[in-house]
C-alpha cells in the first residue's frame, strides 16, 4: 500500500504510542484530588509544559480540546462571543476564503445565528492572502471587528499564509487573530507569537493520537465563552474530563514533531519536489495547484486536463495508491473545492484535481509507485471523461 | 474468469445482498451508490431504498461489511434531466411514464454503465429481481411477485451483455434471510416503492408544482362536457376516484378513457370503454431476437409494472408496432412500455402511444 494522504491523518508516532499505551491501563481523573488523581493531573501538566515550550508558549496558554475542529469551533464562536459582549459593535468576522470547514461553518452559523458579518477575504491564483487585503478589509473601521482568523497553511493546496505579516496589521488594530496551524505544526516554524493570539493545533495531523488537539490562548486575549459548559476544566474555557492517555501521546508527538522539523521538512520537500517532476514528466498537462515554493513540505496538489478526480482517486485506490481529492468529505458527494474556487480555478479544473501528501512514513519507493501507475490512470480516467 | 464489477448500491437489501454475491463468486467487486439529487434531502426522506443520505451510509456499511470498496457517484444532473424532466414532460404530453424504467434505461445501464466500462470495469450488477439467461437475454425472476423484468424490459442486448442480476434465481424472503446470515443490517428494511423522487408521494402535487394550474375541460365520450380539471397532468388513464364530475348523465361511474394535451381535454367513459385489444407502440428495442421479426409474431405482453400478461400477435408496420390482444385489458395508458415475452423470456418492448 502506497500512502499519499498523510494530511488526513498520518501514522502514530513510535514515541507517541508509547506516552499513550502507558497511561491507557492506570486510572485517574486530573480533576480528583486523591493520589491517582494527581498522578493522572502530573502527566496532563507535564504534557501541558512540554507542548507550550515546543510551541513557544506558557502553560497557560494551552486548552486541550478532542481536536482541531473542537479547537476552531471554541476560538471562532468563543472569540466572537466574548468579543461582541464586550463591546456590541464588534459584529464583523474576517476569515480567509480557503478556511477549512472547521472555521468556515461556525463563522457562517455566526451570521446566520448571531448577527455576525461574515467576511470572506480572496486570495490570489496561488491560494495566498495579501498583506493589504486584510488591512482593506479592516478599513476604517477596526473597532467593528470581533476576530481575524486566517489557517498558517492550507490543507488542500498547501500554500503558506504569511501570518506574521497578517498578525502585525492585527495586532495594530487591537483586533485578536487565530490561525488554524493543524497542517503547519512540526512542519514549519510555528509559535504563539508576534500579535497571534489564538492558534488551533491536531493531535492526529502530527504523528499523535486521533481524538485530541488543542487551542493555544495568548495570554491578555479576553477568554472565549465556552462552546462546551461543565465542570469548569482547561480554565473554565472547556470543560470534560481531561483524556491523559491521548494528551501524553499528543505531547510526545508534538515534542518529536518539533525537534525533528527541520530534518523532516527538508527530507519532504526533496520527497515531493521529485513527486511533482516525475508526475509532470508521466502527465505533461497537468497543473500544480498552490504557491510554487511557499507551500507545505510534503504537499503536492494537481488537476488532471479531462479527468474526474473522483475517478482517479478510484483507480489509484485499485491500484494500492491511497490520496485525496481534496478535505475528506463525510457527506459523500463531491463539491467542488471552496479553495481552488478562491484561487481562480473553474468548476471543471477544481473536480478534476487530487491530493498527494506525503508525512514521516513516507519513502522514495512510494513516489516511485505512484509514478509507475499515474499514467495509466490518467488514460483510463480521461476515457470516462467530465461528467 | 474474474470480472471487475461495479455494483450500485442503494442502501437496500437487494443490492447490498448481489453486491456480496458476486464479490464470493470471486469477481473484484467495486460498489457504487449513485446520488440522485445535489440536495440529498430533497428527495425521499427515511429508509425508502434510495436518494437520502442515510441511504449512502447503509450502503457504505453494506460494502464495509461485504470488504469491497465504496464509492458515491454524482449522477444528479442526468437524473435530473433523464429522469425527472422526462417524468414531467410525458405528463404535460398526456402520458404515463414509468421512471423507475427510464432510470434502468438512461442512468444506471447506461451514463453508469458507460462511465464504469471507460473505467476498466466489465460489468454493472443490480439488485433487480431478473435474469439473463446464457445466451445473454433477458428472462423474469423465479419469484413472480418481485419480478421487474418489465421496468428492465427497455435495455439492449449490448447493455445486458454488461449486466449482473444476481438476485433473479432467490426468492425475496430468502434473500432477506441472506442478508441477516450475512450480517448486513439493511436486512430489515423496507422496500422502496412509489416514486423515489417525490419526497411526500403526491405526484399530482409535484406536478402542479411544475406545471402550474392549466383548467380545462372533462369531457364525457359522447361529447359532453361533464366537468373541469385545473390540470390534465394530474389524470391517468384508468383512473376513477377524484374526477369531480357529480352525477354522470346515466347515472354510472366515469373513468378517465384518454388525455389530449393540445386542447387540454380529459375524456372519460363507462368501465367497458376502458377495455381495449388493439394497442399501438413504438420505439421497439428488441434484446431477446437476434433480429427484429419480420413475420407477425405471437407471444406475451405485460402492459405495466406487476401487470399481468396477455397473449397477442405483434405486427410490424415501419417503425411502428400493433398489439392485437387475445381478451381486452382495461387501463392501458400511453408512455407505458408493451414488454414481449416468450415464456419467461423477455422479446423485447415498445413504448405505448394508443391503444383502442
Amino acid at each position: 500500500m502506497v500512502y499519499l494522504d498523510h494530511a488526513a491523518t498520518t501514522p502514530m508516532l513510535a514515541q507517541a504510542v508509547e506516552a499513550m499505551t502507558a497511561e491507557l491501563g492506570q486510572v485517574g481523573n486530573a480533576s480528583s484530588l486523591h493520589s491517582s488523581g494527581r498522578r493522572a493531573r502530573r502527566i496532563v501538566e507535564e504534557s501541558r509544559e512540554t507542548i507550550a515550550a515546543a510551541l513557544g508558549t506558557r502553560p497557560s496558554e494551552v486548552v486541550f480540546t478532542s481536536g482541531g475542529t473542537e479547537a476552531d469551533n471554541l476560538a471562532i464562536k468563543g472569540l466572537y462571543w466574548s468579543r461582541h459582549r464586550a463591546d456590541s459593535r464588534r459584529r464583523r468576522v474576517l476569515i480567509s476564503a480557503i478556511e477549512h470547514h472547521a472555521v468556515l461553518d461556525p463563522a457562517a452559523w455566526l451570521g446566520e445565528s448571531a448577527g455576525a458579518e461574515v467576511t470572506l477575504l480572496d486570495v490570489d491564483q496561488h491560494g495566498r492572502l495579501d498583506p493589504e487585503t486584510l488591512r482593506a478589509a479592516i478599513g476604517d473601521d477596526p473597532g467593528g471587528i470581533a476576530l481575524i482568523s486566517v489557517m498558517w497553511a492550507n490543507n488542500e493546496v498547501g500554500t503558506v499564509q504569511p501570518i506574521p505579516e497578517l498578525a502585525e496589521i492585527a495586532a495594530g488594530y487591537g483586533i485578536p487573530l487565530h490561525t488554524d496551524a493543524v497542517q503547519a505544526v512540526g512542519k514549519l516554524p510555528i509559535s504563539l507569537s508576534g500579535g497571534v493570539d489564538a492558534l488551533t493545533v491536531s493531535g492526529h495531523k502530527l504523528g499523535g493520537p486521533l481524538g485530541v488537539g488543542a487551542l493555544l490562548l495568548a495570554r491578555g486575549v479576553a477568554d472565549p465563552v465556552p462552546v462546551l459548559h461543565g465542570g469548569g476544566q482547561e480554565r473554565d474555557v472547556r470543560s470534560g474530563t481531561l483524556d491523559t492517555p491521548a494528551i501524553a501521546g499528543f505531547a510526545a508527538a508534538v515534542r518529536f514533531a518539533v525537534e525533528h522539523r527541520e530534518a523532516t521538512a527538508a527530507r519532504l520537500t526533496a520527497l515531493r519536489d521529485d513527486l511533482v517532476a516525475r508526475v509532470r514528466q508521466a502527465v505533461p498537462d497537468v497543473i500544480l495547484n498552490g504557491h510554487p515554493g511557499d507551500r507545505l513540505p510534503g504537499n503536492a496538489h494537481f488537476s488532471f486536463p479531462g479527468c474526474e478526480g473522483d475517478a482517479l482517486l478510484m483507480l489509484l485506490d485499485a491500484k494500492g495508491v491511497e490520496c485525496s481529492t481534496g478535505s475528506a468529505c463525510s457527506a459523500g458527494v463531491a463539491q467542488p473545492s471552496h479553495v481552488l474556487l478562491a484561487m481562480g480555478a473553474d468548476a471543471v479544473r477544481a473536480r478534476g484535481s487530487l491530493r498527494f501528501s506525503l508525512g514521516h512514513t513516507s519513502t522514495a519507493a512510494d513516489v516511485d509507485e505512484l509514478v509507475r501507475v499515474i499514467p495509466g490512470v490518467v488514460e483510463r480516467a480521461r476515457r470516462a471523461g467530465v461528467g | 474468469m474474474t470480472l471487475r464489477v461495479l455494483a450500485a448500491m442503494s442502501g437496500g437489501v437487494d443490492s447490498a445482498v448481489a453486491a456480496a454475491r458476486i464479490a464470493e463468486a470471486g469477481h473484484d467487486v467495486t460498489g457504487v451508490h449513485l446520488a440522485l439529487s445535489k440536495n440529498p434531502q430533497s428527495y425521499r426522506t427515511g429508509a425508502r431504498g434510495c436518494c437520502t443520505v442515510e441511504d449512502s451510509r447503509d450502503a457504505r456499511r453494506a460494502a464495509d461489511v461485504i470488504g469491497i470498496p465504496f464509492y458515491i457517484w454524482d449522477m444528479a444532473e442526468r437524473f435530473h434531466h433523464d429522469v425527472v424532466e422526462d417524468f414531467v414532460s410525458e405528463y404535460a404530453a398526456g402520458r404515463t411514464p414509468n421512471p423507475c424504467l427510464r432510470c434502468n434505461e438512461k442512468i444506471k445501464f447506461e451514463a453508469v454503465l458507460d462511465r464504469a466500462l471507460a473505467l476498466g470495469f466489465d460489468a454493472v450488477a443490480t439488485g433487480h429481481y431478473a435474469r439473463v439467461t446464457a445466451d445473454g437475454t433477458l428472462s423474469r425472476a423465479v419469484d413472480p411477485v418481485k419480478d421487474q423484468s418489465y421496468v428492465l424490459g427497455v435495455l439492449t442486448r449490448e447493455q445486458l451483455g454488461r449486466a449482473m442480476f444476481p438476485l433473479g434465481d432467490t426468492p425475496k424472503a430468502a434473500v432477506r434471510e441472506e442478508a441477516a446470515r450475512r450480517g448486513l443490517f439493511v436486512a430489515d428494511k423496507p422496500d422502496s416503492h412509489d416514486v423515489c423522487f417525490i419526497a411526500d408521494g403526491d405526484t399530482r402535487g409535484f406536478l402542479r408544482e411544475r406545471l402550474g394550474p392549466a383548467a380545462g375541460p372533462i369531457v364525457d365520450s359522447t361529447g359532453e362536457v361533464i366537468g373541469s380539471h385545473d390540470g390534465a397532468y394530474a389524470y391517468t388513464v384508468g383512473q376513477r376516484k377524484g374526477l369531480g364530475v357529480g352525477r354522470t348523465p346515466d347515472g354510472r361511474p366515469r373513468y378517465v378513457l384518454s388525455i389530449e394535451p393540445v386542447s387540454n381535454t380529459v375524456t372519460v367513459g363507462s368501465r367497458e370503454m376502458l377495455e381495449v385489444t388493439e394497442i399501438t407502440a413504438e420505439r421497439p428495442i428488441w434484446s431477446g431476437l437476434r433480429v427484429p421479426p419480420a413475420t407477425p409474431i405471437t407471444c406475451g405482453v405485460q402492459l405495466r409494472a406487476h401487470g399481468e400478461a396477455y397473449g397477442c400477435r405483434v405486427v410490424l408496420d415501419g417503425g411502428r408496432i400493433r398489439i392485437a390482444l387475445d381478451r381486452s385489458a382495461s387501463g392501458v395508458a400511453a408512455g407505458q412500455a408493451a414488454v414481449f415475452y416468450d415464456g419467461d423470456v423477455v422479446l423485447g418492448s415498445a413504448t405505448i402511444s394508443a391503444a383502442t
